[in-house]
Order: structure tokens, then sequence, then C-alpha cells
């Protein structure tokens, strides 16, 4: 019983969680485009203009939802559930931070510490493809059906170097739980290095980080919703919260996206040299140990937002030729070295 | 409305090819540009620009209104850089009564050109960096060119449709403050310029989208009519400023950059120095200008109501876009018997098939963007 | 180097391409046979003297008030003179005007057709220069004109359904009410 309403407790805290930072992070990319851009950005809704996501989200709740005369009805609507769903259950296996012990109780900060959590992560992210095609083809417009297909082509290629990258660090680290990989991030090697996996893995780091902006649909290779070319992609019919859901589902990706990359890459809650768990008392460090990961998570987060607006876009067979001749070989490649290393060093 | 553009194409491939409706309403189509492209999966196989969408009858209307009446009617052609559009048809219209200029009002003319120029530059790159996913750019020369609208706005009180000049000259003289205001200004029109190419020129994956991507030989350019930068960049030194000198420009000391391969490249390229060159020419010009006497006269003297004999001249000058020239025939009544317009980008997009053909969608894009079609003058 | 003005007629002149010849403010405009009209454009691109191998502009003109206009009136009191052929049977209604342009010399002519009403079909210069093809198709638009061997002929700026031809004088200014309705398949 009590395990249950540990388990709930989590969830709903993790929801609300992901959801605010999605939420932010719509501040914060537009607050971001602004200042680089040499201009203000929305600062009228409450302080800076913190209450616009707010004000956004009230705005597409209120609109009238459009249904396109010859759109398919059944597709139409599954499109953007279906993107926003795995979006938000990827999380179920990403940890939030190492442990805390209340009453007596030690609680991982965790969903759930599934031991096959790295395969459930890549099976989870490649549903989202699926609502992006049904999107783009229950539409019944050319611009979404191109912007669909431009998204599964681009997914599903870039799915692969992905999962050959995650691959050698599971080679490194010997588990598939994210848990394990994260605790075992903790102190150094070769005397000096953090024994982090964006040392143990620098190629691997390089190509995951290629790959999740492709994955994540960002800049540059934003081509399934390329504004210029396809005018918006696969949501170009949708409006009110049917958008809200495909743009919200997109920041939440980004969320667990950048929560992978620190956990994976960037030692997850452990700061280099020094082991703060000690100092601290057992609730403490859980705090602590969260809030460390998510500082880590915001700035990979605010990498996202530099990157869309410093780069030009891709052109589709740009996207395509970079995925499966650089970046494929490259992994592949990656993952014999590594195989080597742990074979030799055995 | 017309045949299906599939059915034109191969008959035998009809089940393979998709009809896709570019515009007229679409992000990337300034105005209301429209293309139907035919596509095999992203690649083009035809694409159709239809015209027409802002056709308002100026040429209809410049054989109403009188002389002085139809200046404004001119600021709507080019609306991203009106000035050389007026100076046009001034010109046109001051060469068939035979009227010469003063001095001092060709400076000013020069001067408003050169910095409609730059604006009219500054916009159609930072469009074609908005189009080719690179947005930040446009605001750094968006906001130059507002610094640019503002001086016009004091000038002559419009940023936009400025109205400016008379037959015969110029209605006003540069105020007071213009060497201060100037002097503030260029340096951000270089840094903003600076920046520009900093994020753009030699970013591999803006160098990857725009080296090579519709590029023409100059023997089309030159048989499709092409002037302007997009001829420039074809390998073509022409420049009307140069070759046909009007207002004074032969004593100014400017290059004319010239591209290699026609492609957006070097168009963009192309843009981004005359940019630069137009700066020194405003300071030239500015240099001339401070030399004459302060009650040198801004006007030729001209009859209150125009009436040219009758007669035909066509004028022509360097707009930002390339050859705007005005024919005007005048049958010795106070309006124009017939007003034909050449606008520049006409001549270059009627082109548009050839230069996109065998692209992807995307290069589609960046080719329109960088011809910088404007539909005001397109469709007149 | 000749005056542009002998050099052109020593190029047109002995093969009887010369209808008339006028200056305004030194733009020179030559007026030429329309049914020679494709063999003075390839003498003029292609005579080493002259080579205008630059097609500037291509556009019509409506002559209908202006002879009208031009009748009761005494001749404007401008230096040029107006070509005007008094007897005879009244001059053709149109006129089609080339603007050509040699890129070597930096040189203008105005080419010249006059196109009766009854006969509206031009060669068209779309062979010799791609520079022609929106213009003709424009003419055809605003004036009816038609241009032989033009691919593809149809209208530029208005809509295919247009019943009329705007730029004529003929054409009231504010239109004739003419509405475009699209139908959509359904």
């Amino acid at each position: 019983m009590e395990g249950w309403v540990i388990a709930i407790i989590k969830v709903v805290f993790i929801w609300v969680w992901v959801l605010l930072i999605a939420t932010v992070m719509t501040w914060v990319e537009r607050r971001g485009a602004a200042m680089m851009q040499d201009r203000l950005g929305p600062n009228r809704a409450g302080p800076f203009g913190l209450f616009q996501p707010l004000a956004d989200g009230i705005k597409l709740f209120t609109k009238e939802e459009v249904l396109p005369k010859k759109a398919h009805k059944v597709l139409w609507n599954l499109g953007p559930l279906l993107f926003a769903l795995p979006a938000f259950s990827a999380y179920a296996v990403v940890p939030f931070g190492d442990k805390i012990i209340l009453g007596g109780k030690e609680i991982i900060l965790q969903v759930s510490d599934v031991n096959i959590g790295f395969l459930y992560v890549l099976a989870i992210g490649s549903l989202a493809v699926y609502g992006i095609v049904l999107g783009g083809w229950g539409s019944n417009n050319k611009f979404s059906i191109l912007g669909g297909l431009r998204s599964t082509a681009q997914l599903i290629s870039y799915e692969v170097p992905l999962g050959l990258a995650l691959l050698a660090v599971v080679f490194v680290y010997g588990s598939f739980s994210l848990r394990d990989i994260a605790l075992a991030q903790q102190g150094t090697f070769l005397g000096f290095l953090p024994n982090w996996g964006v040392f143990k893995q620098p190629l691997g780091f390089i190509l995951y980080m290629v790959a999740i902006y492709a994955e994540a649909n960002r800049v540059p290779f934003d081509l399934p919703e390329a504004e210029s070319e396809i005018v918006a992609g696969y949501h170009t019919e949708y409006g009110s919260m049917e958008l809200g859901l495909y743009l919200f589902g997109e920041y939440v990706n980004l969320v667990t996206l950048s929560t992978l990359v620190v956990v994976l890459y960037f030692g997850a809650w452990h700061i280099p040299y020094i082991d703060i768990s000690k100092f601290l008392g057992p609730v403490s460090w859980g705090i602590v140990s969260f809030l460390i990961l998510y500082l880590k998570v915001a700035f990979f987060l605010w990498l996202f937002v530099w990157v869309r607006w410093t780069i030009p876009r891709f052109r589709y067979d740009q996207v395509m030729g970079l995925g499966w001749k650089a970046l494929i070989p490259l992994a592949l490649f990656n993952l014999f070295i590594t195989a080597l290393f742990i074979q030799l060093s055995a | 409305m017309n045949q299906d553009p599939v059915s034109q194409v191969d008959q035998e491939r009809l089940g393979e090819l998709v009809t896709i409706n570019i515009g007229p309403s679409h992000p990337a189509m300034h105005g209301t540009l429209r293309v139907i492209t035919v596509t095999d999966g992203e690649t083009i196989v035809k694409a159709e620009p239809e015209i027409g969408y802002l056709h308002r009858g100026v040429e209809k209307l410049g054989e109403n209104l009188t002389y002085h009446q139809f200046i404004p009617i001119t600021d709507r052609l080019n609306y991203c850089s009106a000035i050389p559009n007026n100076v046009s048809y001034e010109m046109a219209v001051e060469k068939l009564m035979g009227i010469e200029v003063p001095e001092k009002a060709q400076l000013i003319r020069v001067i408003m050109m050169e910095l409609a120029r730059i604006a009219d530059h500054e916009v159609c790159v930072g469009i074609l960096g908005v189009d080719l996913g690179a947005f930040t750019p446009f605001f750094y020369l968006i906001i130059q060119r507002e610094e640019i609208y503002e001086i016009f706005e004091w000038y002559n009180g419009a940023r936009l449709t400025n109205t400016f000049g008379r037959i015969g000259g110029v209605d006003a003289d540069l105020p007071d403050d213009f060497e201060e205001r100037w002097r503030e200004l260029k340096p951000n029109l270089r840094k903003a310029n600076e920046e520009t190419e900093k994020l753009l020129t030699h970013n591999r994956i803006w160098m990857d989208r725009t080296i090579g991507v519709s590029a023409f030989s100059p023997e089309d350019a030159l048989n499709w009519g092409f002037t302007g930068p997009c001829l420039r960049a074809c390998g073509v030194k022409r420049d009307l400023r140069k070759d046909e000198p009007y207002c004074m420009y032969d004593q100014f000391d400017f290059n004319i950059p010239v591209g290699e391969h026609g492609d957006v490249f070097d168009r963009y390229k192309v843009r981004m120095i005359e940019m630069e060159e137009s700066i020194k020419i405003i300071d030239q010009a500015y240099k001339l200008y401070k030399e004459m006497p302060a009650d040198a006269p801004l006007k030729a003297r001209v009859p209150k109501v125009i009436k040219p004999p009758a007669g035909e001249v066509y004028s022509a000058l360097e707009s930002p876009n390339g050859e705007l020239g005005f024919f005007v025939r005048s049958d010795g009544s106070d309006k124009a018997y017939r007003i034909r317009i050449r606008p520049p980008c006409y001549m270059i997009y009627q082109a548009f098939n050839d230069l996109v053909k065998g692209g992807m969608v995307a290069d589609l894009i960046a080719c329109i963007s960088s011809l910088n079609v404007v539909a005001g003058e397109l469709d007149r | 180097m000749e005056d542009l003005r002998e050099r052109v007629e020593k190029c047109l002149g002995p093969k009887g391409l010369v209808v008339a010849m006028t200056e305004c403010r030194g733009d020179l405009s030559v007026e030429v046979p329309k049914a020679r009209l494709l063999d003075v454009m390839h003498l003029l691109k292609d005579t080493p003297d002259l080579e205008f191998d630059f097609l500037s502009d291509v556009f019509g003109v409506d002559n209908l008030a202006f002879y009208e206009k031009q009748k009761p009136k005494k001749k404007p009191e401008g230096e040029e003179t107006e070509v005007k052929k008094e007897k005879g049977p009244p001059p053709p209604r149109f006129e089609v005007i080339y603007l050509l342009l040699s890129l070597k010399r930096t040189e203008r002519l105005q080419v010249k057709v006059r196109v009766a009403e009854d006969d509206m079909e031009v060669d068209s210069v779309t062979s010799i220069w791609k520079a022609a093809t929106w213009p003709e198709r424009e003419a055809f638009d605003m004036f009816g004109l038609r241009f032989k061997g033009h691919p593809n002929l149809k209208r530029l700026l208005m809509w295919d359904e247009f019943p009329a031809y705007p730029l004529r004088k003929d054409y009231p200014l504010e239109g004739r009410g003419e509405e475009r309705h699209l139908v959509y398949g359904e």
C-alpha cells in the first residue's frame, strides 16, 4: 500500500515538475531569443513577462477547435495525443535525483528503476513519430504530409546513431538501468578525470547531442515544421489545444532529452572531486541532488535555445546525408573502439 | 483555373508527381507571390509562378493622373525602397521636358537613393536568412533599416512611402543635423553587416544551403533580361550607375561587386558588398554636398502644371533590384499618355522555372528570397 | 563613330525595313514593318556595328485616344514633331514597342511596330530573347495583342476569365465591375 502511495506521489510530482519546466522553457525561449536579437520579447504579463506561458495556455485552451473539412477525424484527433503521451511517459524511468530517506524509508528519486530503462526510453521516444505522421496524414494537407514524411524519415534515421551512441554507454557502465549508470559516474578515473560519461565517451556524446537535436525537431533539424518551406509542417492545420499539445510535447521532449544527457554523460547529480552527500543529511541530500541535476539540465535546455537562434536550417537531403553518411559510421566506429577498449582492459 | 500543370509535365509519371501550390499566402512568399510547383518527392519538376495578386493597375492610373499626382503611386511599386522608384519616374519626366536638375538636388537624391539601397538589401539579406532558418541576423539588419527609415521620416515625414522629390529636383534641403545622424548610423550599419557576415557567411550550414543553389550562367541571365545584383552575381559587370551614369554617379568612386556562379550565395555576397559601397557613396556625396553653397537651388524652374511636349522617352536607373525604367509618352496634355514601368524583378522572376528546376522545395524558397521579388513592383 | 541613327539607317534602310525614325530627347525610335519584325531583330542583334543584344522591355500602346485627340488640335509646341499621317487610311490602333540595349556600347534603341485592330498578330521575339516571355504575355493580357510563336500565351496579371483588355483606352479606369468567382471542386 505504502509503495503505491509513494509511486503515485512521485508520478504526480514529476508530472508537475516537467510541465513546469516546459512552461518556463517557452518563456526562456522567447526571452532568450529576444536577448540575442536585440529586442525585448514578451514583458507584459507579470514580472519580466513570466506569466506569458499562462496567458498563452489560456489562449490555446479557449480557442475554437477547427476541424478541416476533409480531414480524417480519428487520425486528426489521435495525432496530438500520440505525440504528447510518449513525451510524458518517457520520464517514468529517468532519475530526477539520488535518493531521499523519509521516516526511515529509502525512496529513490525515480518513478521506477526498471533494469531495461534504456530500451524503454528508446522505445517510447520512437513512438512520438506516430503522432507526427498521423497528424500530418490526417490533416489532408500537402504541407502537413510533407512535414509528416520528413519527420518520419528524419526520426528513424537519427534513432540509429542515437541508439548506437547509447549502446556504447551501456558497454562502458555495463547496465541498462539509468540509475546504475548515474551512480557509476561518481569519483574519478585515470586519477584526475571525473568519472563522467562525457570523458569516457567523447565521440558518443557528440553523436548523441547531434541526434537529440534531430529527435527533438529543433534547429538545425527543424525540417518537419520548417516554417518558410512547408508553412508549419505536420501541425499546419491544427489550432487551439491540439496545437498546444504538439508544441508542449516538444518542450517536454526537450526536457527528457536534456535530462538524459545529464544522466548519461554529465554525471547526473555528482559534482566532480567532491562527494557532497557525505556532508548532508539524507533529506537535504535528496533535495540537493535534485537541484544539481536540474541545474545541469537547465544548461542543456539553454543550449537548445542558443543553437536555435544562431544557425540556419539544413536541407532535407543534407540531413539524410549527415545522418547516414556521417553519424552512423561514426557511431559504429565509436562502438567498435569502446568494445575494443573494454575487451583489452578486461 | 488553368489546366493542371501536372498534365503539362509528363503524362507517364502522372501518378508519381504531386502538385503543390505555394502561395499566395505562405510564410515564405513575400507579399502575394504564388508558385505552382510539380514535385517528385521533394524534387521540383516544374515551378510555374503565377502573378497578379497585387495588380492595382498602376500603369492605367498613370494615364489618368497628372504627372505630379503619379509620384505617390510610384511609392507603391517596390515598397522596400520607394525612393529609387520616385526618382526614376521623376527622371523620366525631366528627360521628357528637358529639365536640368540642379546639382545639389541630384546629390540629395543620391544620398537618399543609396540609403534606400542599403535598406532594401538589408531586408533582402535578412529575409533570406529567415527563410533558411537563421532568424537572428534578420533582427540585426532590420533594426538598422529602421534607423534608415527614421532618417527618411525625418526628412520627408514618411517611413515607407516617401514620395521623395518633385519633378525638377527635390522640395526640401537635407536637415542640418544630417551629418550627425549619419555619423551615428554609419558604424551601426557596418556592425550589423559584420555580425550578419559572422553568423552566416562562413557557417557550414549556410554554405551548404546557398552555394550552387539555383546557379545561373551569364548568357542565360542576359537572355532572360536579368539586371542588378542577380546579374552581377552571375559574373556580368553591369551597373547603370557606372554604365549610363545619372545623378552625378560618374563623380563617385565605388566598386561593383561581381559574383562567379550566380547562385544564392553570390547574390547574398554581392548584396552585402554593395551595402558597403553604398556607404562609401553616401560619404562622397555628402562631401560634395557640403561644398555647395547653402543657397544653391534645389529645384529647376518647372511650370506649376506639368505639360511636357509630345514625345516619348525611356529613362532607367539602377534600383536596388536592378534596372528600373519608366517609359513615358506624352501627348502634350497634363496627363501622361502612356506610362510603362520596367520593374527589375519582373524580368528576373520570369526565369524562375529555369532557376529552381531540379532543386528541392527548400531551394525554391532560398531562390525566391535571394531574387528579392517584390510583389508591388512585380504586379504593379 | 557614326551616329546611332545613321548606323541603324545603314543597317535596316537598304532592306526597306525602316518605316519611320524619330528621336526624342536623344531616345532613338525606329518603326519597322510588322511582317519583318523577326528579321529586324536578328539584324539589330547580329550586326557588328549595333549589337543590340539585350531586350529591356516589350509593351503595347493603344493609340485610340491619341488620334482622336490630335485631330482637332493644333500641333503641340514641342520641338520634336510627332509622326502623324494626315493622308491615307487611319493609322493602326496599337503599337508594340521593344526597348533594346547594347551592353557593349550602352546604347538604347526603341523598335516599334504598328498593329491594326483587325490583325492583332505579331511575331513573338521569345525565340531570340527569353526576356520577352512575360512582357509579351502582359501585352496580350492588357491589349489583346497576339504573339505568334509564344510558348505560353495566356493572361499574366488578370485572371484567365477576365473579359476585357484593361489598358486599352476605351476601358474605363474604374473597371466594369468584373468579379472573379472561384469555383472550388467539391
